[in-house]
């Protein structure tokens, strides 16, 4: 044996152990690479704009101006609509699946939903695009429109004026809820299952009825896991890309009707990446994608601070 | 009377919750449904030979199939899994083997909570930064480690997770022979969480084989077969990206076509990972 091997055969207890711990900072790395590359590559959109890139309504690649307001505006308006959507369904098929259907059912509806979370975030915007738009263009926006008078209530008219083309933020957060639907849906499920049968048996025993018990007790007692979940489907909505992009209609506008046309984050990447041929065009791409990353970062922390807190106040098993 | 009146409206209201919440579930497995449905109706009338063996045509001439772009997604998805998997994995067995209750180990597994979330789209644009600006072309080889950048943190929490399941009394009994921590690991404990770690790993590939908004920046795109790792590389969820926003109506068949494949690997990697961890959990 050389020298060489006699070393490795003895030292490589540590040898291993200090291997896993270099696995484990690639992780350390990767977190902060990303925050030091996205700034230092949007360093010349940093010096020409600002931080007023974030509230500057600009757009224009003839003259060089950028800003990040319609863009944020998308991402947050596209998100709103998914969560309000998508929050409530998914508390009432999680309590479905816990509390009211029968175990069989359950299971099957259980693995669907599952399925439908793993389905490619491109398929939902291929579907979206050639399905789901015309679709919303020729019943569901009109339907809105006309036969529910929609857009002549005042004030919350405004959100359904303009041509229905079905292209557009209320289009891109409907799809975005869908996708965010199973996602959410299984988090809580996994919630709610927590919850000890004791604490249910006992007002199952004082005569609740079962929506009696899901509303007064499991639901009290899953509050902050539901919490928890929306934290995640935030998350996962603020920075889809591809289901989003096929739908929103991507124009640099800021409109008060979800009839519109508009874009988000994810989406101005994808679209104009490729046309970013000025280094002050490229830099404000990569800017724009530093505010994001800030942004699902921030949401991140503040879900993982809830969650170590769940777990504090629930004990281990979460 | 009074009484009887509140019982009838508990139990009404207890009903219509009821259907509430199963038309709710209904409405989910309606809309799987309804997708399943398009992609294979749109994505059988594409599927022939041509579209498994032949390149792109132009537009217009007619056949053409994804060949390349089939190609280059399973080469992207089979490097990015040779780096992945095993940094997520000895990432897993320290946290759960070395580094449980250190407070590196808990930064690490913050961070890697935190990685888990940030959207795939700035991996990619991470990913451009990294290796494709300073060598000033798009590859094969940016693109599957934007790819590895997703899987590493999702293989490592399974990897942690699975091993934390195994009793602690087979730890002991191979170390009390003389076993070294190493070995220990790898011949008792890898062995024990088998099927859970496939799992895992088969849920990383599949997530990771159905993304494009990574591959958007790094592999981008290619008419042509593949030469080497160094060069731009035709895969199949940018080339439904590109085609579905085409004009071309052969271009959208392909995407359909190339949707439909990308659908039906997703979910069979799915099933196959969840059946092997119903089978360990029997």
């Amino acid at each position: 044996m050389t020298r060489f091997h006699e070393y490795l055969s003895e030292h490589f207890e540590t040898i291993f152990r200090w291997f896993t711990i270099l696995c484990a900072g690639t992780v350390l790395l990767i977190m902060a690479g990303m925050f030091i590359n996205l700034a230092w590559n949007a360093r010349l959109a940093i010096g020409e704009f600002g931080l007023g890139f974030l509230w500057s309504d600009a757009w224009d690649p003839a003259l060089n101006e950028y800003g990040a307001f319609s863009s944020i505006y998308g991402t947050l308006v596209s998100t709103l609509i998914a969560m309000a959507i998508a929050v409530p369904m998914s508390v009432v098929i999680a309590l479905f699946l816990v509390e009211l259907a029968h175990p069989t059912v359950s299971k099957v509806v259980g693995s669907a939903i599952e399925l439908l979370a793993a389905i490619p975030s491109i398929i939902y915007g291929m579907w979206g695009l050639f399905v789901f738009a015309p679709i919303m263009a020729e019943t569901v926006q009109p339907f809105l429109q006309e036969t529910l008078g929609l857009e002549k209530v005042p004030g919350l008219g405004r959100l359904f004026t303009g041509a229905p083309m079905g292209i557009g933020m209320l289009t891109a957060g409907l799809i975005l809820a869908l996708m965010i639907l199973p996602f959410i849906s299984a988090v809580m499920r996994d919630v709610f299952a927590m919850v000890p049968p004791v604490v249910k048996e006992s007002a199952y025993g004082m005569g609740s009825t079962t929506w009696e018990v899901t509303h007064k007790v499991t639901l009290r007692y899953g509050i902050q896991g539901i919490i928890g979940a929306c934290f995640l489907g935030l998350g996962r909505a603020l920075g889809e890309t591809m289901a989003v992009t096929f739908v929103i209609g991507n124009a640099h506008r800021i409109s008060p009707s979800l009839y519109d046309a508009g874009n988000s984050i994810a989406s101005t990447l994808a679209n104009e990446f490729a046309e970013a041929s000025e280094p002050i065009y490229l830099h404000s791409l990569i800017y724009l994608g530093l505010v994001l990353l800030v942004m699902t970062f921030f949401i991140q922390l503040a879900a993982q601070w809830w969650v170590a807190r769940l777990k504090k106040s629930m004990g281990a098993g979460l | 009377m009074k009484k009887a009146d509140n019982a009838r409206r508990r139990e009404t209201l207890d009903i219509a919750m009821r259907v509430v919440s199963g038309a709710a579930s209904l409405i989910g497995i309606f809309f799987l449904g309804w997708i399943l449905w398009t992609v294979a109706r749109q994505g059988l009338a594409a599927f022939n030979i041509d579209f498994f063996t032949e390149l792109p045509a132009p537009p217009g001439v007619e056949g053409g199939g994804l060949a390349n772009a089939i190609a280059g997604t399973a080469i992207i998805t089979l490097l990015a899994t040779l780096m992945g998997v095993p940094l997520g994995l000895f990432t897993g067995v320290y946290l759960s083997e070395f580094g449980k209750s250190t407070r590196f180990g808990g930064m690490v597994r913050f961070t890697m909570n935190i990685t888990m979330g940030v959207p795939s789209i700035i991996v990619g644009l991470f990913v451009y930064t990294l290796l494709v600006l300073p060598f000033k072309h798009f590859s094969a080889y940016a693109g599957a480690v934007a790819l590895a950048i997703i899987m590493l943190p999702v293989v490592a929490r399974t990897t942690e997770d699975m091993l934390n399941l195994v009793p602690n009394a087979l730890r002991e009994s191979a170390l009390a022979i003389g076993m070294p921590r190493w070995r220990m690991i790898i011949a008792i404990l890898f062995r024990a969480a088998r099927s859970g770690l496939l799992t895992g790993i088969l849920l990383a590939v599949a997530r990771v084989s159905g993304e494009t908004a990574p591959l958007l920046f790094t592999a981008m795109s290619s008419p042509y077969w593949m030469k080497g790792l160094a060069e731009p590389t035709a895969n199949l969820t940018v080339t439904i990206f590109n085609y579905a926003m085409s004009p071309f109506d052969d271009w959208k068949q392909l995407a359909w076509g190339a949707s439909l494949f990308i659908m039906a690997t997703v979910l069979g990697v799915n099933i196959l990972a969840r059946t092997l961890l119903r089978e360990r959990t029997k």
